[in-house]
């Protein structure tokens, strides 16, 4: 028998300081499941293909598989240590229980920045999108972008700020159409229903490995992207009913269905779209499930592809807004930044400020760099994230062996998944630095400034004793 | 372990805090953007002077699909020859691989100083 049952009736969602008190519990699985969907699927919608221009279609395939691997080791690590957490912040909370300060500082600061820029390619691509819809609906000139990237930003800052119960069920009925357009896709253009139009073996012709193995290795860099943003299901622990039962569950039916969703995207695009043009997401496919539908010849699945993608991005900015803010939320509420921003809306019970604050940080980004740039923030700040959570689960059992907390769900074959996981960070740190080294570098250095500007000045700000919030015993070793 | 008080935080020294954060993370992505130094641009290493799409490497199949996306061998030409240098130095790779260790080393330790403050006061000696 476990010393502490986290999931025991009256422990389950109790939030910080064993209390009920903090945000509204209104969540349960299929809002998880929701959110953690919603926030990636756009990943099926745009960004994967640039893994295609890095290698070719094969290797972006095998880094399709890889990179499923490296989630779905993410997905079980984060299913255990979140079902005992049940307070906002996500792996932000989960470093400050089992690490320290500093590392959740640090993650954090990933959390914020791989969803604002997640965020921020969303809107880029929203605004693509109105721009092709535009051209073939026979506009003349150039639409300008720029107020569709605002808008789209503005409105679903608006709806978090609102309420986080109708924000996740906007996205629960956004992402169920995004995902029901990919298997419509898949099903009309397979042979399945109908004639289909794949030519795999005629477009891979003399393109099977463009730049031979070591393609491979470069496709993973943004191999990442058909599954970044799945750990955010963590970020709903302080406002679901029953975070031991419904975050593990909306977690792993969640990664589940990006695994064939992913799957399914490569298959349909790569046996319609020359690799040239689909691995190029900047001056070639923008979109390219909307680019196979517009060669499928039917103008039904033009549209539900446009409304598909426009979807895909809405659900995903929407599901970024929602974790970024909460990220930065527990970081104010927590004094790692200006108390300020741990502040609750009095009527909607939202971190509002954190919301609003975040909105001017992803126009800067939405407006001013290219697609390819924004995406590899977000990919380099996820990427350090899931360096860190091997460790985290490590240290969580060597701690908190599992005869003193009953978790919610524990992952088999530990420590399997953590090494695994551990290596293919590696991999695909060596094939960031073979295109963006340079970003590599500048943005660790940028965490290395700011974990010394936290050490020696902000952390003066903090409680000690007070930032453990858990109801969880004195861990061992200490 | 007596108990630590932190000072209270003034508005000013607040936001000056957000601001030199916002600083630090808008130049952690601007800098080398504006330095001309972020990403790996694809360049075409071998012109094709008379471009067709034999010449630029497409088959039948391939070159009815870029037809059908609305592209002539000229306009395709770019698109299709651009590639990737993914030639690279080992003194780079061990400095990106040092940079990594030290940054890992530099939380892990701090962390462990802080968070060894954190279960004292929580728990007790």
């Amino acid at each position: 028998m476990a010393d502490v049952d986290i999931t025991s009736q009256t422990m389950d969602g109790m939030g910080p300081h064993g209390t009920k008190v903090g945000l509204l519990r209104v969540l349960g699985p299929a809002h998880v499941w929701a959110l953690g969907v919603g926030i990636v699927l756009v990943g099926e919608y745009m960004g994967w293909n640039f893994a295609v221009g890095k290698g070719g279609a094969y290797a972006a395939l095998i880094a399709c598989w890889f990179a499923g691997i490296l989630y779905s080791c993410v997905a079980m690590i984060d299913s255990e240590v979140t079902s005992t957490v049940a307070s906002a912040g996500g792996q932000y909370t989960q470093a400050k229980h089992i690490i320290g300060p500093l590392m959740a500082f640090n993650v954090g600061l990933y959390l914020v920045f791989a969803y604002t820029m997640l965020e921020a390619a969303n809107a880029i691509t929203a605004g693509y999108l109105f721009y092709v819809v535009a051209q073939m609906t026979g506009h003349a000139g150039d639409l300008d972008q720029r107020p569709f990237i605002i808008l789209v930003i503005m409105f679903l800052a608006w709806l978090n700020y609102r309420g986080v119960l109708a924000t996740l069920t906007f996205n629960l009925v956004i992402t169920a159409i995004a995902f029901i357009a990919i298997i419509v896709l898949f099903l009309s253009t397979s042979g399945i229903l109908g004639g289909g139009i794949m030519e795999h073996a005629a477009l891979f012709e003399g393109h099977e490995l463009p730049y031979g193995w070591i393609g491979v290795l470069a496709a993973m860099h943004f191999g990442l992207w058909y599954y970044l943003g799945i750990e955010g299901t963590t970020q709903a622990a302080e406002e679901v009913r029953s975070p031991a039962r419904a975050l593990p569950f909306g977690t792993l039916a969640g990664i589940m269905t990006l695994l064939i969703a992913a799957t399914l995207t490569w298959y349909v695009c790569s046996g319609v779209l020359p690799w040239e043009f689909l691995g190029d997401g900047v001056n070639g496919s923008v979109a390219p499930l909307f680019d196979t539908a517009r060669l499928s010849g039917s103008t039904a699945l033009v549209w539900l592809l446009g409304f598909g993608t426009l979807f895909a991005t809405l659900a995903s900015a929407n599901g970024c807004i929602n974790d970024a803010s909460r990220a930065w939320f527990a970081m104010g509420r927590d004094k790692y930044l200006p108390g300020w921003f741990g502040a609750v809306h009095p009527k909607y019970r939202t971190p509002y400020r954190a919301i609003v604050f975040l909105v001017p940080i992803a126009l800067i980004f939405a407006l001013g760099a290219p697609l390819d740039q924004v995406i590899t923030f977000s990919i380099l700040s996820g990427l350090l994230g899931y360096t860190f959570m091997p460790l985290n689960i490590i240290l969580f059992r060597r701690k908190w062996p599992l005869e003193t907390i009953k978790r919610g769900y524990e992952h088999p074959f530990h420590p399997i998944p953590a090494i695994t996981l551990l290596t293919l960070c590696a991999v695909t740190f060596f094939a960031v630095f073979l295109g963006y080294g340079t970003q590599l570098v500048a943005m660790i250095g940028f965490y290395i400034v700011v974990s010394l500007w936290f050490h020696f000045w902000r952390y003066r700000f903090v409680n000690r004793g007070a930032q453990f919030t858990m109801p969880w015993p004195k861990p061992r070793g200490y | 372990m007596a108990h630590y008080q932190p000072p209270k935080q003034g508005k000013a020294s607040q936001l000056i805090d957000v601001v030199v954060l916002v600083i630090l993370t808008v130049g952690a992505l601007f800098v080398p953007l504006w330095l001309g130094m972020a990403g790996a641009a694809k360049t075409v290493a071998a012109p094709v002077t008379e471009a067709t799409w034999e010449a630029l490497g497409q088959n039948a199949a391939q070159a009815a699909k870029y037809e059908a996306l609305g592209y002539t061998p000229e306009s395709a030409h770019d698109l299709i020859l651009a590639r990737f240098d993914y030639s690279f130095s080992v003194t780079a790779l061990l400095t990106m691989i040092a940079v990594i260790l030290l940054y890992y080393f530099l939380i892990l330790r701090f962390s462990e100083v802080e968070y060894r403050e954190v279960i004292s006061e929580k728990f007790g000696e």
